[in-house]
């Protein structure tokens, strides 16, 4: 059993909390991931590490409820327990991997997309801790669902963008990108993280700048350790499970579109799921309707 | 009197009724039945039988005592050579080891000892009848990677010599394969691989679930931050291995590992439980082997029509033979000396056909199996909605790759010496799956049994 020591709302649908867990604190980096499981029957539902202290043996993990595992993880209050708390899985992000001679002379731009903000955190974090500049791009659809402004101004120059220009820069964090780079700023690396659809777009947009890319992939996972195949993701040609190879990835080599189908593999059966857990077992089939359960 | 040439039939449940359920096919013996198979036991002077059996179970005395009703002595008999016979008598291969040798098996058929084995140790469950109590504590500390039937081993062994052992397993429930892999319907979980865990437990050995050993925290740190004395590697070889055919990353296609996981692991079979299945309504299963029998099996009783497609001939399918048999009672259609060349996609990605090759054997190659050879132009589709595949599995390198000076080989799996189990690295055993890959219950049971041996002996000198 995992404590929950603090639970947080962070807009109007990202939460956070930040779990006991100290073996999982005292070895995981920036870039890795969890997978937790609320109750015996509960589901192994992957989330990216957001932040750690490792004095504390704490881990933060924040998420956006979609299905009906994590729209059960909203009730969990400070002083509630997970069932399982799994990790690090994963490989740490390569910028806190590789020779530090070499990061050190990278300007690296982040793109953060709606939730994709809280994994960004840790690497930005980790440079920032290590002396090394970075820019940060925060991308939302408008003001109210904009999370983590205060951490991320604290580790990185920040450039804030809602689609609807209800705050910061009206438009997309790819748009913000090109203004800053015909701006005169230039990149070395860029990453990228967000939902699918906003990694395919930044990859075709560094693509054009020329700017290296590195997305993190969060297809469908079962175990997370290389055992079930379920996280098979192509880069380049070849196909790797992103749970042990990844997450992370070059992003000029992924086949996004195949990898958003393969994230929708489950969408009737979790529909129907999550159909049931909020209107009960009303949908039995047999009504002639809907055609049952099949 | 019935036939002695044949066994005592075993009840089942009707193929019909069983397809449509998860319980258990194989109703097993009860005292009547048990006793009457075991009159047909020769007890044997030489027994050819335990010649057969990796563990050596000493098999005329156990089928001895339950000649005479004796079942409590029959488990005592049991319970000095094998730790798990409830689930040894279940799934063990006995065709090809215990039972093949039998000398009732020259004219008719072999004793049911695998039956009877499970019998035994159905009865001393359902008695309540614990292992041996633990010896008196030693203080020296043994770490034990994975709780499948070698970890499990291992750790009771151990800790009946007096070791504080504690058991680390990545998964969030103990148990290896015989949770996440091998179905419900021939392995049931809370009636048999759970007390099976607990007789572990009762004798105080400590597991702690949802540890990643290499990821959560290494074997070096184990032992020198945590303060084991020794290290036993028990962790199987998980990683499936797909065909790299074109279309294998459509949607529909999974690893059996996957599939089962689901249904096993997180009961996806069971409303209950949040964990999602795709059940198609036309599955093919790619392979031969007990994975692939038990993947096809649990997708039939998921409601869908079910071909097997294995590119030798029915002999040399590598499944248990009881398996392939139930397998074509229930329904499962066998396209045999038949191989997969590509899946077909439809416009969203998703499986509609797989293509195949009919194929003819050719000379025996190198493990001795006629070698299948495609026929030219032989070329057709099988319309099917969901492809598994179940081409077997490696060991997984996470742990190869973080523990300093632990020598695999190119299979890697990882090296160890067949008699203690010892490593390359100092303090470090192994066995089970890890070390042979992929391979039996029975053996990976036998393998940490000797390396519980391997580390007494090693901790006893030091
Ligand atoms: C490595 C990794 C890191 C992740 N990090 C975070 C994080 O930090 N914060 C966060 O909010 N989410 C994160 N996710 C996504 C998160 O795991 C899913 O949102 C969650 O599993 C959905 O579970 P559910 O039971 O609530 O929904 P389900 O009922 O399982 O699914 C609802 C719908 O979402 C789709 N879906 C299922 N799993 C995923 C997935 N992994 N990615 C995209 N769509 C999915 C399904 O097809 C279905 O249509 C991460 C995923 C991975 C693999
Ligand atoms: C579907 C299926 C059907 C089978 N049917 C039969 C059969 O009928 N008869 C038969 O005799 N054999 C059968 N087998 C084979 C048999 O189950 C295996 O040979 C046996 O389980 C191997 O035991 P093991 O203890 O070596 O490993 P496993 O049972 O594989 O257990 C290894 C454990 O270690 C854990 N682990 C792995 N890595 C780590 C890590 N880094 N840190 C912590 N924990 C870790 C795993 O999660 C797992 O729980 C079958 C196998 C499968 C998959
Ligand atoms: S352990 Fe397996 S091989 Fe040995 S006697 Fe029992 S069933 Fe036969
Ligand atoms: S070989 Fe057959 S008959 Fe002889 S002791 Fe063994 S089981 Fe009994
Ligand atoms: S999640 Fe199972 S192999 Fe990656």
């Amino acid at each position: 059993m995992f404590k929950i020591v603090k639970a947080e709302q962070l807009s109007a649908n990202v939460y956070k909390k930040v779990v006991l867990a100290p073996r999982v604190a005292a070895s995981c980096q920036p870039g890795q991931f969890i997978i937790v499981r609320l109750d015996e029957t509960g589901e192994r539902i992957p989330l990216t590490i957001c932040d750690y202290d490792r004095e504390a043996g704490t881990v933060t993990i924040v998420f956006q409820p979609i299905g009906v595992s994590t729209s059960k993880m909203v009730d969990l209050k400070e002083g509630d327990y997970f069932l399982d708390f799994v990790g690090p899985l994963g490989r740490p992000s390569e910028l806190v991997t590789d020779d530090f001679e070499e990061v050190k002379k990278k300007k690296v731009i982040f793109i953060a997309g709606g939730v994709g903000t809280a994994p960004v955190y840790p690497q930005a974090k980790w440079l920032h801790d290590h002396g090394v500049e970075c820019d940060i791009i925060i991308g939302a659809r408008s003001k109210d669902i904009l999370i983590m402004e205060e951490e991320m101004s604290k580790v990185g120059n920040l450039y804030l963008c809602t689609d609807d220009g209800s705050y910061g820069f009206k438009g997309v964090g790819t748009a913000m990108l090109e203004k800053l780079v015909s701006e005169g700023h230039h990149y070395d690396l860029c990453v990228a993280i967000g939902p699918m659809i906003m990694m395919k777009f930044a990859c075709l947009t560094t693509k054009k700048l020329g700017i290296p890319t590195i997305v993190s992939m969060n297809p469908i996972m079962v175990d997370g350790t290389g055992m079930c195949g379920a996280c098979r993701v192509v880069v380049g040609d070849e196909v790797k499970f992103a749970c042990v190879d990844g997450p992370e990835f070059d992003g000029h080599k992924i086949d996004f579109d195949q990898a958003m189908k393969r994230a929708a593999m489950y969408k009737t059966e979790e529909g129907r799921r999550m159909l049931a857990y909020k209107e009960g077992k009303t949908h039995h089939g047999g009504c002639g309707n809907c055609g049952g359960d099949k | 009197m019935a036939d002695v040439l044949k066994k005592v039939p075993v009840r089942e449940q009707d193929p019909k009724v069983r397809a449509t359920n998860f319980d258990e096919v194989c109703l097993g013996y009860n005292k009547d039945e048990a006793v009457e198979e075991a009159q047909r036991c020769l007890g044997c002077k030489k027994a050819k039988c335990m010649e057969g059996c990796p563990v050596q179970i000493h098999i005329p005395d156990f089928i001895g005592a339950v000649k005479e009703g004796d079942f409590a002595k029959a488990y005592s008999v049991i319970s000095e050579s094998s730790a798990l016979p409830a689930i040894c008598g279940r799934v063990c291969p006995q065709e090809s080891q215990c039972e093949g040798r039998c000398i009732r098996g020259i004219k008719g058929e072999a004793v049911s000892i695998g039956k009877l084995e499970r019998f035994v140790a159905d009865w001393a469950r359902e008695q309540g009848i614990k292992p041996a109590a633990p010896a008196e504590k030693n203080g020296k500390k043994v770490a034990v990677i994975g709780s499948g039937p070698a970890g499990l081993t291992c750790a009771g062994d151990l800790a009946k010599l007096g070791y504080d052992v504690t058991i680390f397993e990545a998964l969030h429930k103990a148990g290896g394969v015989l949770v996440y892999g091998i179905p419900e319907f021939r392995l049931p979980k809370d009636g048999v691989v759970l007390p099976e865990v607990e007789n572990v437990k009762s004798l105080g050995v400590k597991i702690e679930t949802d540890v990643i050993i290499g990821k959560s925290v290494t074997i070096d740190e184990l032992m020198e931050n945590e303060g084991f004395d020794a290290v036993f590697i028990g962790s199987g070889a998980g990683l499936p291995k797909f065909m790299g055919i074109p279309g294998e990353t459509a949607c529909g296609v999974f690893s059996a590992n996957e599939f089962l996981t689901r249904n096993n692991l997180m009961k996806a079979f069971d409303e209950k439980y949040d964990t999602p299945i795709f059940h198609g309504k036309k599955v093919a299963v790619v392979g031969g082997g007990n994975v692939a029998m038990d993947a096809a099996r649990t997708a039939l009783r998921l409601g869908a029509e079910v071909h097997i497609i294995y590119r030798r001939s029915e002999e040399e399918l590598p499944a248990r033979k009881e398996e392939v048999h139930h397998a074509k009672e229930e329904g499962i259609i066998f396209d045999l000396l038949t191989n997969p060349v590509e899946i077909l996609e439809d416009e969203n990605d998703w499986v509609k056909g797989i293509r195949c090759v009919r194929m003819e054997l050719g000379e025996p190659d190198a493990s001795g199996r006629r070698r299948p050879v495609e026929v030219e132009g032989s070329e057709f589709d099988i319309d099917v909605d969901t492809v598994i595949m179940s081409l077997g599995t490696s060991p997984n390198p996470l742990i190869s790759s973080t523990t300093k000076g632990l020598e695999i080989n190119k299979r890697k799996c990882i090296v160890a010496a067949e008699d203690t189990g010892a490593t390359s690295k100092a303090g470090v055993f192994a066995g089970g799956d890890a070390v042979t890959g992929a391979a039996t219950v029975i053996l990976a049971m036998g393998a940490g049994k000797e390396a519980a041996k391997g580390i007494h002996e090693y901790l006893s000198q030091k």
